[in-house]
């Protein structure tokens, strides 16, 4: 037989990809050059950095006054962010009127509350229901009469009205925290609850909360709440935004909560009561465990608004970090063109590095639960 | 198993023939109904207890108890205001609408930018292109994680208050100027005839929106393809303009003119108002990003190589397959942002623009000492905005839902 037609009886060496394909240059013109457009908005988005970076460099750090007596130096012309001013006011930032002499106590509750976090945080740490009972229970008690004053064993009362700055904030938001996941977690059960007086008592007070702003729930707060009480037990001034805090965030803690609830397939239910287990060992054993860590992120990114919401106390005179900033900037010793700008960039930084390292961890621990359930 | 049940029942006590009955308080019936009543009882308690200390207490400290304090004259001034307010004839009751009126403008505005802003960086925060991704990403994180009230004090006092004053004024393109006490705009007048413009342009949306309507259809019958929209901008910059020439100019702009130490002449938009409209915007705008982002990645990428392969283009399939796909899951969590867009323009307080917060549970609330009316009825008001949208929601949702089958 003879051959009619050449056939190919070995695999030929694969051929290099074309020139416009590989290499720096085709990554570049894919990625940034793939049409005109894409071109034009790629060399807008360069002149865009190249206009706002080196300014933006040459204020915060090269042209920065970084250590001077008063702002003689910060007002000269051409002088950039005064960071002088901030190191000269960092400890009323960080501690209010707090009396210096007792500041150490403000330092111990910090680092006890960074550690019990951090514990909880950390998915490998051992007995974290330890952990979370000291943290939820034992903590708010102990802070109280830490940071309040014991003068039993000699810690003396300082009143509340010279508490302030990043101290402040830390409070506020661990309030928010503390309080508002367990009685989020009460209100959602009350919300998918069969008795309808409880479901309609707990659904009116959620949806009240979700829809007015929390600026009229401070107000609610700091004018109403002495007016409801004996005049005897008008709560403490640094106390009514914090119970408007609890209220507000646990509304909205409530909603998450009650997602993962939904979510929670009817089998767990239906197993837990065949098992014989009443309600509360239903909830507690099986359904919240369970609901619970479903909803992390959801839970975490509600403490990040929780955070940034804390800022609205100032408006309602409580000197929180945002109000001791705004206090400081208006300093006539400083006084300067960038005060302000300085000021609120240092502001900002701490907002936004607690911010974005907690929707980090959310969206690490959401690709963690994805990847369980993905299996 | 069955007769280790039965010796179980008669070791607990009654005879074997008949199971014991089970006491009233394991009864989860009559349990539910004691919790209930308990419940019931504490909160109506709690309700009068509350009631009565804010009556006396409120008596105590001479304090209205009624709303009598609506009629009175206001005798403040407020730098803003949509309808007219004097200090020295206008009521409080009117100084509650004036403060409603700027927060639904402000809020309006403040809706209408973000979502415009918003659809722009969540789509370019899926860009192919690597630059316009990353700095869209850039954008939405570091706005996102400041605080809203931080970003308006940083907009009023570090960037707008700081301008110079009139006289050194930035000077903007259109005979606009900026300097510390806002911006000055052109400022339209109309004369009797106006009336005619505003017809016209009706007249153009309706032709706009008509021609669509028999575009749509005649695609659907003969697969033509109209220009929907090259004969709605015809027609609604046309109608106008022609009206304008018709009309002979009912309508001309009066330049802003420093004279003394201020502007004449001009239309002010105050500093307060642009600081809020802008932190609103930029703050809102960044949820709104992420939401059309994952909205449009909820979108199965089977649906665009569909498109692509029946020759859609890229901005095609964008416009005709993903978005319309991508709106089911983006638009109910967007209501929400422009909910709390709303509930945040109450953060105008601490800048000072007169909205309905701070007119009311603000000034009027340290004039009259009537806190518990007036921090109610601000309450009833934005709960009531939030009540009735999501009462459209809902009905909007069952229309776009998927029908099951």
């Amino acid at each position: 037989m003879t051959q009619a037609a050449f056939v190919q009886q070995t695999l030929r060496e694969a051929q290099p990809a074309p020139r416009s394909e590989v290499g720096i240059l085709a990554t570049l013109r894919k990625n940034l050059f793939s049409t005109p457009l894409s071109g034009v908005l790629t060399l807008l988005g360069a002149a865009l950095v190249v206009y706002i970076v080196p300014g933006m460099v040459r204020f915060l750090f090269t042209d920065a006054v970084w250590s001077a007596p008063d702002g003689a130096k910060c007002r000269v012309e051409g002088a950039g962010a005064c960071w002088a001013f901030i190191e000269r006011k960092l400890p009323y930032l960080t501690y209010g009127s707090y009396p210096v002499s007792q500041r150490w106590r403000v330092d111990v509750a910090i680092v006890i509350g960074a550690v019990l976090i951090l514990w909880l945080l950390r998915t490998t740490a051992p007995r974290r229901n330890l952990a979370a009972g000291l943290f939820f229970l034992v903590y708010p008690v102990l802070g109280f009469f830490l940071l309040h004053g014991f003068p039993l064993i000699g810690l003396p009362v300082v009143d509340t009205t010279r508490w302030g700055g990043i101290f402040v904030t830390l409070l506020m938001a661990l309030v928010g925290i503390v309080f508002s996941l367990p009685l989020g977690i009460i209100l959602a059960l009350g919300r998918r609850s069969k008795l309808p007086v409880i479901r309609f008592v707990c659904t009116i007070f959620i949806e009240f909360a979700r829809g007015v702003p929390f600026i009229t729930v401070l107000f609610m707060a700091n004018t109403m709440l002495p007016l409801f009480v004996p005049d005897a037990y008008a709560p403490d001034r640094l106390l009514r935004p914090m119970i408007g805090t609890a209220i507000f965030g646990a509304a909205y803690m409530a909603e998450v909560v009650r997602g993962g609830l939904q979510a929670m397939p009817r089998g767990q239910f239906e197993g837990a009561m065949a098992m014989g287990l009443n309600y509360t060992q239903m909830m507690r054993l099986i359904v919240l465990p369970q609901a619970l860590v479903l909803v992390i992120p959801a839970i975490v990114n509600s403490f990040i608004s929780q955070f940034k919401d804390t800022t609205l106390v100032s408006i309602v005179g409580i000197f929180d970090f945002l109000n001791t900033i705004d206090a400081a900037r208006i300093d006539p010793v400083w006084d300067g063109p960038y005060i302000s700008t300085t000021a609120y960039t240092f502001a900002a930084l701490f907002y936004f590095s607690f911010c974005f390292s907690m929707s980090r961890y959310s969206q690490w621990m959401e690709r963690r639960l994805a990847a369980g359930r993905n299996r | 198993m069955a007769g280790g049940i039965v010796s179980q029942v008669s070791k607990s006590g009654s005879s074997d023939v008949s199971p014991a009955k089970p006491s009233l308080w394991y009864n989860p019936e009559i349990r539910g109904y004691v919790a209930q009543a308990v419940v019931a009882i504490v909160l109506a308690y709690l309700f009068y207890e509350a009631f009565h200390n804010a009556r006396d207490n409120m008596l105590a400290h001479h304090m209205p108890t009624n709303f009598n304090f609506w009629n009175n004259i206001a005798g403040f001034d407020i730098s803003q205001t949509l309808i007219y307010f004097n200090a020295s004839t206008s009521t409080f009751g009117r100084a509650f609408f004036v403060g409603l009126l700027n927060t639904l403008l402000v809020a309006g505005l403040g809706i209408v930018f973000a979502t415009i802003l918003g659809f722009i960086v969540g789509i370019a925060r899926l860009s192919s292109n690597w630059v316009v991704a990353k700095l869209a990403l850039v954008y939405v994180e570091l706005f996102r994680n400041v605080p809203l009230l931080l970003q308006l004090l940083f907009w009023y006092n570090a960037v707008l208050r700081p301008l110079p004053s009139p006289r050194q004024s930035l000077a903007l393109p259109g005979g606009a100027f900026l300097n510390n006490r806002g911006l000055i705009l052109p400022n339209p007048i109309f004369s009797a005839n106006a009336i005619w413009l505003w017809l016209a342009l009706a007249l153009g949306i309706a032709v706009a929106y008509f021609y669509r309507r028999f575009a749509r259809r005649r695609q659907a019958v003969t697969g033509e393809p109209g220009q929907v929209l090259l004969v709605s901008i015809a027609a609604l910059v046309g109608f106008p303009v022609l009206g304008y020439f018709i009309l002979g100019e009912p309508m001309h702009l009066t330049f802003p003119v420093l004279r003394g130490f201020n502007f004449v002449g001009g239309l002010q938009v105050y500093p307060e108002f642009i600081s809020l409209l802008l932190g609103l915007t930029i703050y809102t705008a960044t949820f709104i990003a992420e939401i059309v982002r994952g909205g449009i990645t909820a979108v199965s990428k089977g649906q665009r190589e569909a498109a692509s392969a029946l020759g859609f283009s890229h901005s095609q399939s964008l416009r005709l397959i993903v978005v319309p796909q991508a709106m089911r899951v983006i638009i109910p969590p967007l209501t929400n942002q422009f909910l709390n867009l709303t509930k945040n323009s109450t953060l105008a307080v601490a800048i000072a623009y007169p909205e309905l917060a701070q007119v009311f549970m603000g000034t009027v609330l340290n004039q009259t000492g009537a806190a518990v009316q007036i921090v109610f009825v601000t309450m009833g008001v934005y709960l009531a905005i939030s009540l009735i949208t999501a009462m459209i929601m809902n009905v909007y949702n069952k229309r776009v839902a998927l029908a099951e089958r």
